[in-house]
């Protein structure tokens, strides 16, 4: 059932790019009508789900001779990143709605990407992973190149760069890994069984989890992160944002930690470090940027510190406290990107925030900031929303595993606090008031919010409030999941 | 408990209500349903009064519901004599304050949905009995204050509103880690249940047992966390040195929101103390060291708050600086009450010291109320102007405004007979006993008080006319009638305080008897 | 055995060479009055048909035969491989039918043919002669094939490199070979190796194994003997470049890996990081390591696509000499795999160079700005066969690279010796993106001025190209077509 996110995705795709060229709306209902099919498998298998079961979508030999599989599983942690896809997909759509240049190409990059996505967060095969993880990394490239802004081929160039080479260092350790275990299986299931020697952890896991660290945003190798995601369109920033960069924290759940726990237990101090030192100094840097996009960008990377960190707390609530972080700020960051490219900057067409303030965009879009100011409160963690809960967890984990990284931690939490609040005021509420509105001309009076706007903005946060008030809704899913024999060295505290 | 969720619906009516509200596009029919729900809370609020069982000095209309299992997280409410209290008046500002709230002219809904939704956020936090949500109302009180200091104060809004919101935001996000690590240590939110170990002492040990920190010991430790949640409720009350946001808020922000910054939400924090911090922690706050820290820190909040007033020039500045003062009253007593924790022969003291602090902290927020009401009105006919030395001989221009202010005026200074004497007496009464030097200290703040609230009443009413302000219109007889009802209260608690006392005497006393540790 | 036995053996040899003549005859008979376009149409039939008959008689022929005297073999693993010749030729084939270079159609196709020939015999031959025999057999149609387009100086000058260079190689190899047969006394390579086993590095056998390498290492070119390659692929018309690049490439690296695995079997020495042993595995890991990083870096700057795809291809044989280094029967199977998809990815990416040359008269990148507008399917199929070449899933490039690596780390698992190489190919490859990228950047990102001189791009082109496209990403999405196929071979032959 679940294995259909993946290949509807892909049949999305094909269906795209047969289409005549210049009908741009037809593009737009095919994407549409692909990511909502996703959506809805998703949440149907979601539905059905039995918490702590690893459920088993498809699995059929792939490559025989090497011991390869076409394995699709999902246990809750999947699931929950399955379901997130889902969103993000829809929501992105909704605010992409209004791309007019290369509509079909636009959509069947996206689609590729949605379902590189769904690919990694099933496979179950490490192989299989790798390859859907790398799936998801091209069409990143064009999106944002082709339709990107400010600086856009320098972005993407970065990303792109950034994301292979993590890429080759996951692949050198999947590799060494699958050698070291004699080479007849890629299956997570089996790997995670066998015990790698003790120095083969050591440098293995480092390798593997950097690589995938590299597109979590892990400090100091964050730093494409913020030009990219200034670069990307919308949709992709929330994509971006949204779910490509949880494919890494995921992959350094799934895979690194999974496989060498030992070296995990050598490693995590330092992780744990990088990660809060993620969280503090991307919060500063968002203080002092200048270009609003810019801000969510570094707050992006200080999020994902928190799910670093905890991540790295070897404890069960710490690890899923890290999970619905990567739920919730895929959620919230979403919405902010799309406040900010799409509602604000596809209007006023600046991001700057000195002109913003000039703009009295509190009177000229109600919407937006409305929208704005309830993400931001989400994202600046305050109770109600998803970000709270998860960034609660951690911190709970943290507390076991480090306690003086958790006290730094709250600092982080405060100055995001103060970069939300200050771009808040800069870009909405200004004060000088030099004129009243944003439009360039009189003649062009920019469009109103459009309905696929409200109705994405709507959804995300909706999902948001409901995690936040009722986060069994995923925790249950979640927890139990780490019961399974995956996770052994979370019940062993990470010791081998 | 099959009874009504009265409680939740206190809760959740106003914040319905809020979002209703914000979608209302006529300004009239928004401000009209806002007050009517602001009326409808406060006749379910006393109707609660009216069916709370004073005798019982515990938790009643108790909702309890699974919310959360693996967080230890439960929706969790339930009022005793001082929560009952605190939604009263509550209840009782609320509607006062939209009232008031007719100079506001933009965006009216958004303005009436967020005083709603900032009703919702303290209820909600004066109800709420489990860590989680209490802290999501305490958090979400805040949101809409900060937007109508925001949105609709003065013309330095905007440090003004940052600055609240920042402070607030440290001290919770310090109080939160705390929480955050006492959760993880003891795995609990709950606060009774926290309460029973913080009073036989298991917290304090499955801190030092759960959370190694470098090896710090168990004191140092606990008097971390213990500070982290200190820090919290400081900054909300507000404690010195935390103080430095509330003046500049309480002066920026529309007379409205003033009303309900100081009439109620600086009531969470002391409501915090009590709720939170002494069981929890009493047997920390109550050991000598820290004692004498906190008490110093109260005697300076107290003294040099009344000396601020003093030098102020900004009517609303003086007040909110006589906020702090009023509040440190309170603190004084919730810091006494701890010590001598072995000591049962004090007993009637601290329960008289807490009979004052809830009396205090309902008649402060009458009292403040109602003083930047007027502060607001005769803002409105100066036309901004509220300096201490602008006006002059206003007795002879508005007599019924002078007099009616006068009243409010004294019962701040704590006129016996007004309401704000009987409280202040009350903790008074109490604390000497327990604290002889920090109450001594204490007095000079009453002196100060009454020094400062003398000299407006004499720059302001008295003194020669001032010809600028020689055609100011008294009160409309709506105004009059407005104020009318907070002065009768003041004179019917002044004199009658039985009223309140009798519902919170059982809770008090209660109270004292576990804070034995 | 007598020789019908043998004609029946080496049938679809017989029927390329019948193929190539027949080509040669229909085009001097019948079509010298028709225009190019056409004969190349029928010429290109042809010859496809020809090649398609030859891997219909590679099917039907029998398995396993050792024949005169042990100098040719045939067993199931190299008619796969000739399998794969042969298709690889069809490809290129069917990219030539646009080509505008040449008139002399028929000599053209004739000469692809024949170095087909040599090539399928290169892959039989078990015997060092016949290795030099068919290699320049190969070698010599390949010159030509090179300096095919007379209108082009650039084109005589590339020839002539590489005539000058090949000709070097082979003097160097048969030197190689010579001392070779000098220390053992025989030619066959089962017999060197029977020869050699035990006597440990005689210093002779030394310069015999580096002249060996030498040798082959300008066939391949891999640095430092790379020289001659991306003048030649400049020069050269763009199909031969193809065919030179794959074809050609399959079948050096198929009889260089025999060679050293068969012949030299006692004398690999080690190349695992910190333990070296002298051997041919040290050399060949450095001329490995050397042309993965040159090739990568290298490719970086170039300006003209086809000199960017010369120097991928000498990264790609450091690539593929990686394969050597792991002493399997497996680094056939990933090494006949690696260089069948790679080749078929070139030969992809040459044709749609070709297209824009013939539409826009060069190969700079510039020249590739709005190709995806132009002609979207061939610019789709640009992508898959850039992006195959870069190693990205669930391309073909991707899981040959991945099988590779396997193979090489496999033998020494528990100590991961060669892990640095690997590592260095990896990270190389992640180079190599960049520049892959930069080619996509022009065909999709890059807006620019429609050019008017471009001329429409023929829908056969695009389809030809979009096949290859699918088949690239078929093999690699299902790998085991071809490696399940190889890997029963390889069990059977033990």
């Amino acid at each position: 059932m679940l294995a259909w996110t993946v290949y509807i995705s892909f049949f999305g795709v094909l269906v795209l790019m047969l289409l005549p060229k210049g009908n741009a709306s037809a593009a737009r209902k095919v994407a549409m009508a692909t990511a909502a099919a996703g959506l809805f498998v998703a949440l149907a298998g979601f539905i059905q789900f039995k918490a702590g079961e690893i459920l088993t979508v498809a699995k059929m030999p792939w490559i025989p001779s090497l011991g390869l599989e076409f394995h699709l599983a999902a246990d809750g942690i999947s699931l929950t990143l399955v379901l997130l896809t889902g969103l993000a997909a829809v929501g992105g759509i909704l605010f992409s709605w209004n791309i007019e240049h290369r509509t079909k190409e636009f959509f069947a990059f996206y689609l590729a990407l949605i379902g590189g996505v769904y690919g990694v967060f099933l496979s179950f095969d490490l192989f299989l992973l790798f390859v859907f993880y790398e799936i998801a990394i091209v069409p990143k490239y064009f999106i944002i190149a082709i339709w990107g802004s400010t600086r856009k081929e320098y972005g993407a160039m970065k990303l792109a760069i950034y994301s292979f080479v993590g890429s080759a260092m996951v692949l050198i350790g999947l590799i060494a890994a699958y050698v070291v275990s004699g080479g007849h299986t890629m299956n997570l299931l089996e790997l995670a069984k066998y015990p790698f020697p003790h120095s083969f952890q050591l440098w293995a896991f480092p390798v593997v989890f950097v690589g995938f660290a590299i597109l979590a945003g892990l400090w100091p190798f964050h730093t494409w992160a913020p030009t990219g995601h200034v670069a990307a369109p919308t949709a992709a920033s929330m994509l971006l944002a949204g779910v490509v960069m949880k494919l890494g924290a995921y992959g350094c759940l799934r895979v690194a930690m999974t496989l060498f726990p030992e070296g995990l237990e050598a490693w995590k101090m330092w992780i744990a470090v990088l990660a809060v030192i993620g969280i503090v100094y991307g919060a500063l840097v968002a203080l002092v940027q200048k270009d609003f996009k810019f801000v969510i960008g570094y707050s992006s990377v200080s999020h994902m510190g928190f799910v670093m960190l905890g991540l790295v707390t070897l404890n069960t609530i710490g690890l899923s406290g890290a999970v619905l972080q990567m739920f919730s700020h895929g959620i919230i960051a979403g919405l902010l990107f799309a406040v900010v490219g799409r509602m604000v900057y596809e209007r006023t067409h600046t991001r700057e925030l000195a002109t913003l303030e000039g703009m009295n965009l509190v009177k000229a879009m109600p919407f937006a900031v409305v929208t704005f100011v309830i993400a931001g409160c989400a994202s600046m963690g305050l109770p109600g929303f998803s970000g709270f809960i998860a960034e609660l967890q951690v911190i709970i984990g943290a507390w076991q595993a480090f306690p003086t990284l958790a006290v730094i931690t709250g600092v982080g939490i405060v100055i995001g606090v103060a970069y939300t609040l200050l771009v808040m005021q800069k870009a909405f509420f200004g004060e000088t008031q030099s004129k009243v509105g944003y439009a360039h001309d009189e003649e062009h009076e920019p469009s109103p919010i459009s309905i696929p706007e409200r109705l994405g903005a709507v959804m995300l946060i909706a999902v948001s409030l409901v995690v936040g008030l009722y986060p069994r809704i995923l925790l249950d899913l979640i927890i139990p999941s780490f019961n399974s024999h995956l996770f052994d060295w979370v019940k062993k505290g990470g010791q081998p | 408990m099959n009874q009504l969720p009265i409680l939740t619906i206190l809760t959740l009516l106003p914040l319905l209500g809020g979002f209703i509200v914000v979608g209302i596009q006529d300004k009239r029919i928004a401000r009209c349903f806002a007050l009517g729900l602001s009326y409808l809370s406060l006749a379910l609020a006393l109707a609660l009064w009216k069916s709370f069982d004073a005798t019982n000095g515990a938790l009643q209309f108790v909702e309890k519901h699974e919310w959360i299992p693996t967080l230890g997280v439960q929706y969790f409410v339930g009022v005793d004599g001082l929560g009952l209290l605190m939604v009263l008046l509550t209840s009782i500002v609320v509607p006062m304050a939209l009232l008031v709230s007719d100079r506001i002219t933009d965006r009216v809904s958004l303005y009436h949905g967020l005083i709603l939704f900032l009703q919702a956020g303290l209820i909600g936090a004066f109800t709420a009995l489990n860590f989680f949500h209490w802290f999501i109302f305490w958090e979400l009180s805040l949101i809409p204050a900060f937007f109508l200091v925001r949105l609709w104060g003065g013309a330095n809004r905007a440090p003004a509103a940052t600055q609240f919101f920042i402070y607030t935001i440290v001290g919770s996000v310090a109080m939160l880690l705390s929480f955050l690590a006492i959760f993880h240590a003891a795995g609990k939110m709950d606060f009774i249940e926290l309460a029973e170990m913080g009073r036989n002492g298991s917290l304090a040990g499955a801190l030092s047992t759960n959370l190694g920190w470098y090896g710090l010991n168990s004191k140092p430790l606990v008097l971390i966390i213990a500070g982290g949640v200190l820090l919290g409720f400081a900054v909300k009350v507000p404690l010195m040195p935390f103080h430095t946001w509330l003046p500049s808020t309480y002066a920026e922000a529309p007379t409205p929101v003033t009303m309900l910054l100081t009439g109620v939400m600086s009531k969470m924090g002391v409501y915090g103390f009590i709720r939170v911090l002494l069981p929890l922690f009493g047997l920390q706050i109550g050991g000598e060291r820290a004692q004498a820290v906190l008490l110093t820190l109260v005697v300076i909040t107290i003294v040099f708050s009344a000396c601020a007033a003093f030098a102020q020039k900004d009517l609303k500045r003086i007040l909110a600086y006589s906020s702090i003062n009023h509040l440190g009253y309170c603190l004084l007593a919730v810091f006494a009450v701890v010590k001598f924790t072995n000591a049962p022969e004090f007993g009637t003291e601290k329960a008289a010291a807490l009979n004052g602090v809830f009396l205090q902290m309902f008649n402060h927020g009458l009292t403040a109320a109602t003083l930047f009401m007027f502060v607001g009105f005769i803002e409105q006919r100066s036309g901004g102007v509220r300096g201490l030395n602008d006006f002059g001989g206003l007795r002879k221009t508005i007599p019924v405004f002078c007099g009616l202010m006068g009243i409010a005026l004294f019962s701040s200074l704590g006129l016996p007979g007004l309401n704000g004497f009987i409280g202040e007496f009350l903790i008074f009464k109490g604390v000497f006993p327990l604290t002889p030097w920090a109450a001594g200290l204490s007095v000079i703040g009453i002196l100060v008080t009454a020094i400062f609230i003398l000299t407006i009443i004499q720059r302001v009413f008295a003194g020669p006319l001032n010809e600028k302000w020689a055609k100011l219109p008294d009160l409309t007889l709506r105004e009059r009638v407005l104020v009318a009802i907070p002065i009768a209260l003041m004179f019917v608690l002044g004199l009658w305080p039985r009223l309140v006392l009798d519902v919170i005497n059982s809770t008090a006393v209660r109270m004292v008897e576990q804070l034995k540790f | 055995m007598n020789y019908l036995e043998l004609l029946k053996l080496f049938a679809p040899e017989t029927i390329v060479v019948v193929t190539a003549l027949v080509v040669l005859a229909v085009d001097l008979t019948s079509m010298r009055e028709l225009e190019t376009r056409l004969r190349f149409s029928i010429g290109g039939m042809i010859a496809s048909v020809g090649c398609a008959a030859a891997i219909l008689g590679i099917l039907v022929i029998p398995e396993r035969a050792n024949t005169v005297g042990g100098m040719m073999a045939v067993s199931p693993l190299t008619q796969h491989v000739k399998i794969c010749l042969l298709a690889l030729t069809v490809f290129t084939v069917l990219i030539s039918i646009e080509a505008k270079f040449t008139s002399h159609v028929g000599e053209y196709l004739g000469l692809i043919l024949l170095a087909t020939v040599g090539m399928m015999f290169l892959v039989s031959a078990q015997d060092v002669l016949m290795v030099f025999v068919s290699l320049e057999l190969t070698s010599l149609s390949l010159y030509t094939l090179t300096a095919f387009n007379k209108r082009n100086i650039k084109s005589a000058e590339a020839a002539l490199k590489y005539f000058l260079f090949g000709g070097m190689a082979a003097a160097f190899m048969l030197f190689g070979l010579s001392l070779i047969y000098g220390l053992t006394g025989s030619t066959n390579l089962h017999a060197i190796a029977t020869a050699l086993a035990g006597k440990g590095l005689d210093p002779l056998l030394v310069v015999a194994i580096v002249m060996t390498v030498i040798g082959f290492g300008f066939k391949v070119a891999a640095v430092p003997f790379h020289l001659w390659a991306p003048d030649a692929y400049e020069g050269a018309p763009t199909p031969s470049a193809a065919f030179i690049a794959s074809g050609s490439k399959l079948a050096s690296f198929f009889i260089f890996a025999k060679i050293m695995m068969i012949g030299f079997a006692g004398a690999e020495g080690s190349a695992a990081f910190r333990s070296f042993v002298a051997g041919w595995t040290p050399v060949i890991a450095a001329v490995a390591a050397l042309s993965m990083i040159l090739g990568n870096l290298a490719a970086i700057v170039q300006r003209s696509v086809k000199r960017l795809l010369a120097y991928s291809a000498i990264a790609h044989a450091g690539y593929m000499l990686l394969g050597l280094m792991a002493n399997s029967s497996e680094i056939y199977l990933s090494l006949i795999y690696y260089a069948t998809t790679y080749g078929l990815a070139t030969i992809g990416a040459f044709g749609v160079v070709a297209l824009v040359e013939n539409s826009m008269g060069d190969d700079k990148l510039s020249s590739f700005v709005g190709f995806s507008k132009r002609a979207p399917v061939a610019a789709f199929a640009m992508m898959i066969f850039l992006l195959s070449l870069a190693g990205i899933p669930p391309l073909a490039g991707f899981f040959g690279k991945f099988f590779l690596f396997a193979a090489v780390l496999k033998p020494g698992a528990s100590s991961l010796g060669l892990l640095w190489l690997v590592v260095l190919a990896i990270a190389t490859s992640a180079v190599s993106f960049y520049y892959y990228l930069k080619v996509l950047k022009q065909i999709y990102v890059v807006n620019g001025t429609d050019r008017k001189d471009a001329t429409n791009v023929s829908w056969f082109a695009q389809v030809v190209l979009l096949v290859m496209a699918i088949l690239v990403i078929l093999l690699g999405c299902f790998p085991n077509l071809l490696v399940g196929g190889l890997q029963a071979c390889l069990a059977s032959s033990g």
